[in-house]
């Protein structure tokens, strides 16, 4: 056996190298989620996982590809819909969220022969990682990040000032589809990890506690990816040692980096 | 040189009911000022918007000539804290070089800010940080949002002076929205007075005794404008010293005795 096929045939190194992997995208769309003040949105495509995943099953499409669909349909709809301004922002993120969540559990109620793990879907399942979901993770991850250096000045531009961006001739709409669409991404694979509820606080709080020490935007990301890799190992440890559920002990653990470098870090205001 | 890079006509701009811009022409060549003034709501946000390409005409048409390069300092840099920024860096999303950016920050004054914070700037060292912004673009057309807003009164009058003189130097053309009337009036080649239509247009000194103008501003600031651009037929530079007015294009025609 080789040093590799020891490693991925175990199932703690699988949920430490899956965990790492989503880690170091939910770095930098953390960032943009904290910047642009998407953590409600980043929600509502999360939630529309579930609906995702219910559709996976009734046009028995693969898992990862149903729920990255629906999310980039969820998340067209919200920005068709917004411009109409029939209804605040907040209100339609706040109907589609519950919505679609509510409509994904009524589905899956529906298909009495498919019997899924609903605590894992919604907090995560991070020790039942597989071979396969690794190579999604890992692919995903290229993708994202290969897509985030390409698109770097023109994100960071356009998240600054939209229109300032949009005359100095930055595609400052189709930047936003491109965003979605790693969202998206991201949220199909790191359900896996901290499932559908607990997604968002994935890449908010690293983001968030990253800020904290951050001189500049590049520096803040680069942070935020190194608080995801201690959330993610803290709280597999912490699953290991005190048998506590995956997904959840790697949110508390984030949480617990953010009180203590808010707390240590108190009068510093850049 | 009259080059003309901007050229409106009959450009009309409606929001559901409301008319914001009502048949405007106007033309911005090479080496004009063009300073719009007008009350609140009067639309000239979205003509400038229109000009920028971020608002669509309704009817009329906006014709800009090709490969422009506009350098557009907005009215509100309202920034997210949760960014950080140092003034470099917002430099360097120009795309230009280092050298450029510090150069154009030099240019506007505030290159000892290079590494500072720009949550930590103030109005003015905020507006020139928008101005070198625009100025590192190597811009044809400057378009300016109130530019001196959040500048203390001596700051304004100096931002429009360099104003003028980034004009000169980049032989661009200048279009501004202000509120500053009397900073307007000295520093500006041709003033449009917008209340959705264009209610008058012409050279500072005209302008003020232009009836449409009286009936939009009131008696008292047409003629507080008069008076300063009677007292007013020189110059002060950043030190308060009187300069000869020089080329004061149009200017008030009365002697000094």
């Amino acid at each position: 056996m080789t040093m590799v096929d020891a490693i991925l045939g175990d199932f703690f190194w699988r949920a430490l190298l899956g965990g790492l992997g989503v880690a170091v995208v939910a770095g930098p769309l953390g960032c943009f989620v904290v910047w642009r003040r998407m953590a409600y949105f980043g929600d509502t495509l999360a939630h529309s996982a579930l609906l995702g995943i219910a559709l996976s099953f009734l046009i028995s499409l693969p898992l990862n590809l149903a729920v990255i669909v629906t999310c980039v349909g969820i998340a067209l709809l919200l920005v068709l819909l917004s411009r109409t301004r029939v209804l605040a922002t907040d209100t339609l993120l706040g109907i589609l969220a519950h919505s679609t969540l509510a409509i994904g559990l009524v589905a899956i109620s529906f298909m009495p022969d498919v019997r899924v793990d609903l605590t894992g879907l919604l907090f995560g399942d991070l020790l039942a990682m597989t071979r396969n979901d690794l190579l999604w993770i890992y692919g995903g991850a290229v993708v994202v990040l290969t897509l985030l250096i390409v698109l770097w000045r023109g994100l960071l531009m356009s998240t600054i000032h939209e229109e300032l961006a949009r005359v100095e001739g930055v595609p400052v709409e189709r930047l936003r589809l491109a965003l979605m669409l790693m969202f998206s991404l991201v949220i199909a694979v790191a359900m896996k990890i901290v499932g559908v509820l607990l997604i968002t606080a994935l890449l908010v709080i690293p983001a968030a506690t990253a800020r904290r020490l951050a001189r500049n935007p590049e520096h803040m990301v680069g942070l935020a990816i190194m608080f995801g890799f201690i959330a993610v190992s803290g709280g597999l440890a912490m699953s290991w040692y005190l048998d506590t559920p995956a997904g959840p002990s790697v949110v508390v653990t984030a949480f617990l980096a953010f009180l203590l470098v808010y707390a240590g870090a108190r009068n510093r205001h850049d | 040189m009259t080059d003309p890079l901007v050229q409106l006509e009959q450009l009309t701009i409606r929001f559901d009911d409301r008319v914001a811009v009502d048949h405007v022409n106007l033309t911005v060549s090479r080496g004009d000022i063009v300073t719009i003034i007008g009350p609140n709501g009067a639309g000239k946000t979205t003509l400038i918007k229109a000009i920028l390409g971020l608002q669509k005409a309704t009817t009329g048409r906006i014709r800009v000539t090709p490969g422009l390069v506009v350098g557009y300092v907005p009215q509100h840099l309202s920034l997210e804290t949760t960014l950080p920024l140092s003034v470099r860096r917002f430099m360097a999303l120009t795309g230009r070089n280092a050298t450029d950016c510090e150069k154009a920050l030099e240019r506007t004054g505030v290159r000892h800010l290079l590494n500072a914070s720009i949550h930590h700037l103030s109005g003015g060292e905020r507006q020139r940080l928008l101005l070198a912004r625009a100025l590192a673009r190597q811009p044809d057309l400057l378009v300016l949002d109130e530019p001196a807003q959040g500048v203390d009164i001596n700051g304004q009058a100096a931002l429009y002076e360099l104003i003028r003189e980034l004009r000169d130097e980049l032989h661009c053309g200048v279009i501004m929205i202000s509120h500053d009337l009397h900073l307007v009036m000295a520093a500006t080649d041709h003033v449009i007075c917008l209340n959705q239509h264009v209610c008058c247009s012409g050279y500072p000194a005209d302008i003020s005794t232009d009836p449409a103008f009286v009936e939009t501003f009131g008696q008292r600031v047409a003629e507080s404008l008069a008076v300063y651009h009677h007292h007013h037929n020189h110059r002060h530079n950043l030190h308060g010293d009187v300069v000869p007015a020089g080329s004061h294009q149009g200017g008030c025609q009365h002697d000094h005795g």
